[in-house]
């Protein structure tokens, strides 16, 4: 009888919990609670492995528009659409020569939806790459990489390759002839380092060129094994890369103490709003055990986290908002401009002009003058020179300002139009009256290497950086006139990579004048 | 957290190593070079003892047609054949700049990619190319010539057919 009542009601137990079990399968996944209080949110925030990256509570400057302009959000958000729309991508590519390209034409033309998302995937790349550029700009000019960010800026540099490295790998798998003639350029470049050992005649015993050409193609030709060295590097290596360093520099963000401010930013902003309040009715006397794990100078000693909203929802609803943004601007690309496709690799018959994506035509143009110094010697150069800024540059004053330290805006203004204007004339003389060969057609060719248009810009631009450091006796004018010169350089060569060259890699005004061929 | 330190001793009378860190030291160094020792070996993998590549040896006919400074370009090939009095000779269309294919001209080669542009027999006349374009080695085959694309002879090596 009590057996048959207990099991009755063990039933109705069972019943009833079976009922309650999407709510608690839906309490059991919040720590603390739904997270619909400041406390519950802050603890929802450092509960959760994602949104750990994010501190609690964050600076009222830090949400400001002209702080950042969202760009780091936006290169996040645009790797964010090519990792979703790749992966689909993947569901139809098939990584061997003439196939890939058949395989991509099926994406194009009978897979619903195919070619908008292929559209998409390249709009999003290409908005990623100029993201990039423009947060590292960001970063530069407002002197955010000084202590304690330095290593988050070298983290960042590594990005800027592989965000760049991600690009040109991409650029291979349709297999067209844009893609077949941009690899056998960028894979020859990789080779360029002959230039130099050949004309000391030490290629027979030395030859990085060769080795490098080597591991990036798997055989002497760009052939299937190329293709899958690419297609692996695109579709795993590189953005498994990208992924980790990328949460490094969200967490070192958070670590370093949150984004740069001024050091006067709380007397700088406006009161704040009705919808903030102190978060402590009295600053702290003092931090605790805090203060022995925390560097720094602000151990919150009588300096309560004021001016401070909570993350959630402010900042959370900002970085949506340029989630959408991104995610709109690369809709509206791809509805009107199709990624193109060109006819199948032919390795008879280049393009021409062969041109690489537009990213790539600075570096292009100055490759049309020395294969080594273009493609291997300038970029080592000024990725080793970014690299050092935050090493060498150890100043205060102007951090977390635009265009903040000596000089301040009329001295990145000037640096511009020195820039533009030297990156200008040195390649016009080069277009009208050529360079050392058309001079001296007996030249040795370590001369036509190490002096050529590419380099007397990045020596001009060097020397004059030298001036600066020496005319506003501060290292910081000296970084703001290279890195302005050198933004100025690449912009320069990239116009005139992109409109200004036409079959042979000849100028021309206009691409109506190219002769028919 | 404070320690106290110990005086120094001298560099050239160390304090000795306690066995338990030395052991502990050697075990750290093992599991370090292990781990180099296997990305050493790991990084072999890319380079394939054997390299696949197309056939670089190739056997064509020239037409009677052909006149001397005018170039013969088998299909598929990366190769322009010439002939005069003095013999056959096969000229390399692959830039020595970076890689694209030469055009065959009246004077000389050109390539579209970068602009350079060569002299007949393959010195470099104008743009970036760092080296002349290479000289291949001909034979003939009864009737036929075999070119071989892998095999670069001085400028100059005429073949009589």
């Amino acid at each position: 009888m009590s057996g048959k009542i207990s099991s009755q009601t063990g039933l109705l137990e069972m019943w009833d919990n079976l009922r309650a079990v999407p709510r608690r399968i839906v309490d059991s996944a919040f720590r603390s609670g739904k997270p619909n209080t400041d406390r519950t949110r802050s603890t929802f925030i450092f509960g959760n492995l994602f949104l750990h990256l994010h501190s609690v509570r964050v600076h009222r400057w830090s949400l400001r528009w002209t702080t950042t302009f969202g760009l780091g959000i936006v290169c996040g958000a645009a790797f964010l659409i090519t990792l979703v729309t790749g992966i689909l991508l993947m569901f139809y590519y098939k990584p061997y020569p003439d196939v890939a390209y058949e395989s991509i034409k099926d994406i194009h033309f009978i897979v619903p939806t195919g070619r908008f998302i292929r559209n998409i995937h390249r709009w999003a790349a290409n908005i990623m790459v100029v993201a990039v550029i423009l947060h590292m700009a960001r970063t530069f000019y407002t002197a955010a990489y000084r202590k304690p960010r330095e290593f988050n800026w070298l983290i960042g540099m590594g990005l800027l390759v592989i965000t760049l490295a991600l690009s040109f790998t991409g650029y291979l798998l349709p297999w067209d002839q844009l893609a077949y003639w941009a690899i056998t350029i960028g894979a020859n470049i990789a080779q360029s380092p002959r230039e130099v050992t050949d004309a000391l005649g030490i290629t027979e015993r030395f030859d990085p060129g060769e080795w490098m050409r080597l591991m990036l193609l798997g055989s002497d030709v760009v052939g299937p094994v190329a293709l899958i060295r690419f297609y692996l590097m695109h579709v795993m290596i590189l953005p498994l890369a990208l992924t980790a360093l990328m949460g490094v520099h969200f967490w070192r963000i958070r670590k370093d103490g949150g984004l740069t401010r001024p050091v006067n930013a709380d007397q700088k902003l406006s009161p704040p709003g009705g919808d903030t309040y102190p978060v402590f009715s009295e600053a702290p006397a003092r931090t605790y055990q805090i203060a022995a794990i925390v560097k720094g100078r602000t151990s919150q000693v009588g300096n309560g986290p004021e001016n401070t909203v909570p993350s959630m929802p402010h900042l959370f609803y900002a970085e949506l908002g340029l989630l959408m943004l991104t995610a709109f601007l690369c809709l509206a690309f791809s509805v009107v401009w199709d990624a193109p496709l060109k006819e199948i690799a032919n390795p008879a018959v280049p393009e021409n002009p062969a041109k690489a994506p537009w990213y790539y035509l600075g570096l292009q143009e100055m490759v049309s003058f020395s294969a080594f110094m273009g493609g291997f010697g300038i970029p080592a150069i000024v990725l080793i020179g970014l690299g050092l800024i935050p090493f060498v540059e150890r100043e205060e004053s102007g951090t977390g300002e635009w265009f903040g330290g000596p000089g301040g805006w009329p001295l990145a203004r000037n640096s511009a139009l020195f820039g533009l204007s030297a990156a200008i004339v040195v390649e016009a003389v080069a277009i009208r009256f050529g360079w050392i060969r058309e001079w001296f057609p007996d030249a040795p060719q370590l001369l036509i290497t190490f002096v050529n248009p590419g380099t007397v810009l990045t020596l001009v631009y060097a020397s004059y950086s030298v001036w600066l450091i020496r005319r506003f006796q501060s290292t910081r004018a000296g970084a703001v006139g290279l890195f302005t010169c050198f933004l100025c350089g690449f912009v320069v060569l990239t116009i005139i990579g992109a409109y200004f060259r036409g079959p042979n890699w000849v100028f021309y005004w206009s691409p109506a004048e190219w002769p028919g061929h | 957290m404070t320690t106290v330190s110990k005086p120094a001793r001298s560099r050239l009378d160390p304090e000795p190593i306690p066995r338990r860190d030395m052991l502990g030291l050697a075990a750290l160094w093992a599991a370090g070079s292990a781990l180099v020792l296997a990305v050493l070996g790991m990084a072999r993998l890319p380079k394939a003892a054997v390299v696949s590549s197309p056939s670089k040896r190739f056997t064509v006919m020239l037409p009677d047609s052909l006149q001397p400074g005018q170039a013969f370009l088998p299909s598929g090939r990366s190769v322009a054949v010439f002939r005069d009095q003095e013999g056959t000779w096969a000229v390399s269309t692959i830039c020595t700049h970076l890689g694209c294919i030469v055009r065959s001209t009246p004077a000389g080669f050109e390539c579209p990619c970068h602009g350079s542009s060569f002299a007949p027999d393959g010195t470099v006349v104008r743009g970036p190319a760092p080296r002349a374009l290479s000289w291949l080695k001909v034979s003939a085959a009864g009737e036929k010539l075999v070119i071989d694309e892998g095999t670069v002879v001085p400028p100059g090596t005429k073949v009589q057919v």
